[in-house]
């Protein structure tokens, strides 16, 4: 977001010089103006409408229904003030899946950056065969939640002694296990995690891979020179070298975490995203339940504006912190 | 380049290459268990035995997985290929009219349409749920695939990505274009747009891969079967009380044939597809 307020002016800049010289008289330049001033409003027309429509419209209607009793309609008028913010910290479960989004990005983010980062570098330094590895590790992102939940759910860790995991566990001697239902200690996790790792994984790693192919050779053999190998490679060139990528997809990452929905809704079913034997409501699945399932449209727009707040919070501080935008040429 | 590095790296040179396999073979796995079990009968699927391979195929639960009448494969998957292929190549030309007016056209007021734009990246995507079905259900577009297709058309980020883009497009060709009497508008078609076919292919795919993948906004709008995409028909059936496993299995070969076999023809301009739209924003 950064990037663009420095790019701006820039384009200014380019804009002017090759404009000016061109305008003789002054009535041309005018005429030539409108005609842009058509062309911009037809070029950008359609997606300012949409974007009007479905974004600024639907979040300006949403907060004041946020602010209404609005319960099985969306129409305006029953103002409530603050009562659905209230009701919503109020309930437990709301704040219940507002601390398990939190651990689960503070979990899934650094597991997700090293595995990436670490197949990235994997995959840079093979040489051979180094187009097929790629395919292998990119190839699940194609895959959908739902269809990676089903064999996650049905097949890897089903509680089936014949289940992937219950049978690896035998060979050690371990008794099957009903991974998805297991709350106390929590295995569920285990299956959501290496499902969510397993389809984005590989994307991560093409953004690391065209981090590290913009590396200039040099540095590495300058570096060498001076005798840094291994490990020291990479914490001194490597890790600096990617850091507006590293930055970049920290940022995708999170945003991606707090957005968890999908397998949640398809591993653990979307009646029994809360009640069933493992708690496992995001603030996702919980706004679907009560948007949809409920039909409480002020209590779930309300709930998207604390999401919102909480995603765009989040991205602020981790842009200060880590300085987006900054550190670019 | 000493020797001693030379050796150091001929060492560790074979226990990469072992990893790397070991973790292929990792990442292949759920691939090949989706085709096994779609190719076996529910006794052996379920049974304690392992088999490695299906002895008889069973590929009429491919074939069942269409006939079946409640859950209408077919139909859900004709939703969900008219949805992608309206929505990639639509969405990605808006962004790409918007990014180039934005960048090139110099009218007063441009920064603050780029505001307006910029501002909308802001707001995570599938957040807005509720917001968005407030919009489209007030338009009447609940249970049509309008109401799914449309919503989506507009991105924010895909603008940007063009805005990028054309912002580095050489000013020598824009005058050559400018000198064969072509407006802003024919310097857009005739030569703008031709000359961003990666962009266009790149970016076209991802929104491809994101609409058929999508799942929340369609099992929010499309509650009814007939506007079911297949994600959520397969999601219907895999959160259904009676399970009929091997069919589960062949729906789900069935629905990410399309995109791996997208990924393995286009996968370069998909690379950099991702490699695009990860770094610039």
């Amino acid at each position: 977001m950064n990037t663009t307020t420095h790019a701006a002016p820039r384009s200014e800049r380019a804009g002017r010089p090759a404009d000016t010289p061109r305008g003789p008289a002054r009535t041309r330049r005018r005429r030539v103006d409108l005609r842009a001033w058509g062309a911009f409003a037809l070029l950008t027309a359609p997606m300012l409408i949409g974007l009007g429509v479905f974004k600024y419209i639907a979040i300006g209607w949403s907060f004041l229904l946020s602010l209404s009793n609005a319960q099985g309609t969306i129409a305006l008028g029953d103002w409530v003030g603050l009562d659905n913010y209230r009701q919503l910290f109020g309930d437990a479960v709301f704040r219940g899946s507002l601390v398990k989004i939190l651990l689960f990005t503070l979990f899934i983010v650094p597991v997700t950056f090293a595995a990436s980062l670490g197949l990235a570098l994997l995959v840079h330094r093979i040489r051979r065969g180094r187009a097929v590895l790629r395919t292998a590790f990119l190839i699940p992102a194609a895959v959908s939640y739902v269809a990676a939940s089903l064999v996650w759910k049905m097949s890897l860790f089903s509680g089936m002694p014949a289940g992937i995991a219950n049978m690896i566990g035998g060979w050690f001697g371990m008794e099957a296990v009903p991974w998805l239902q297991t709350g106390e200690p929590p295995l569920y996790w285990i299956a959501l995690v290496t499902l969510r790792l397993w389809l984005q994984v590989g994307f991560y790693m093409v953004l690391f891979l065209a981090g590290l192919q913009a590396i200039p050779r040099e540095v590495y053999e300058a570096a060498a020179l001076d005798g840094a190998t291994g490990l020291r490679l990479l914490r001194r060139i490597t890790l600096p070298m990617l850091r507006n990528t590293s930055v970049a997809v920290l940022m995708l990452m999170f945003i991606a975490a707090f957005q968890a929905f999908d397998e949640f809704y398809n591993l653990f079913g979307g009646g029994m995203s809360g009640s069933g034997t493992a708690p496992v409501k995001t603030p996702l699945t919980y706004l679907y339940d009560t948007a949809m399932g409920a039909q409480n449209y002020g209590l779930g727009s309300a709930g998207a504006f604390v999401l919102t707040a909480l995603i765009v919070g989040v991205t602020l501080v981790q842009g200060r912190v880590t300085g987006f935008g900054k550190s670019e040429e | 380049m000493t020797t001693v590095r030379e050796g150091a790296r001929a060492l560790r040179r074979p226990a990469r290459g072992l990893l790397a396999g070991v973790l292929m073979v990792v990442f292949l796995a759920p691939f090949y268990l989706m085709l096994r079990n779609a190719l076996m009968d529910t006794r052996t699927l379920t049974s304690p035995e392992w088999t490695w391979w299906p002895s008889t195929m069973h590929w009429e639960n491919f074939t069942a997985l269409f006939s079946d009448p409640t859950l209408d494969m077919g139909r859900s998957l004709g939703n969900s290929l008219l949805i992608a292929a309206i929505t990639a190549p639509v969405s990605t030309l808006l962004a790409s009219a918007a990014g180039f007016a934005l960048a090139r056209i110099p009218v007063p007021g441009r920064g603050v349409v780029l505001g307006l734009v910029l501002a909308t990246l802001m707001i995570p995507g599938s957040v807005t749920f509720v917001p968005t079905f407030v919009v489209v259900g007030s338009l009447g577009g609940v249970n049509t695939l309008w109401g799914i297709i449309v919503p989506g058309l507009f991105n924010p980020f895909a603008v940007l990505l063009f805005r990028n883009f054309y912002l580095q497009f050489p000013r020598e060709i824009e005058e050559a274009g400018r000198l064969d009497g072509l407006g802003w508008l024919g310097l857009y078609r005739r030569i703008a747009l031709p000359s961003s076919g990666a962009m266009l292919a790149s970016l076209g795919a991802l929104a491809f891969i994101d609409s058929w993948n999508a799942f929340l906004w369609p099992l929010v709008i499309g509650q009814d079967p007939s506007s079911w995409t297949a994600q959520i028909a397969l999601s219907t059936f895999l959160t259904a009380q009676t399970i009929n496993l091997p069919g589960l299995f062949a729906g789900a070969v069935v629905t990410i044939t399309p995109l791996v076999v997208m990924f393995l023809v286009a996968q370069r301009h998909i690379v950099e597809g991702i490699a695009h739209s990860g770094l610039k924003g």
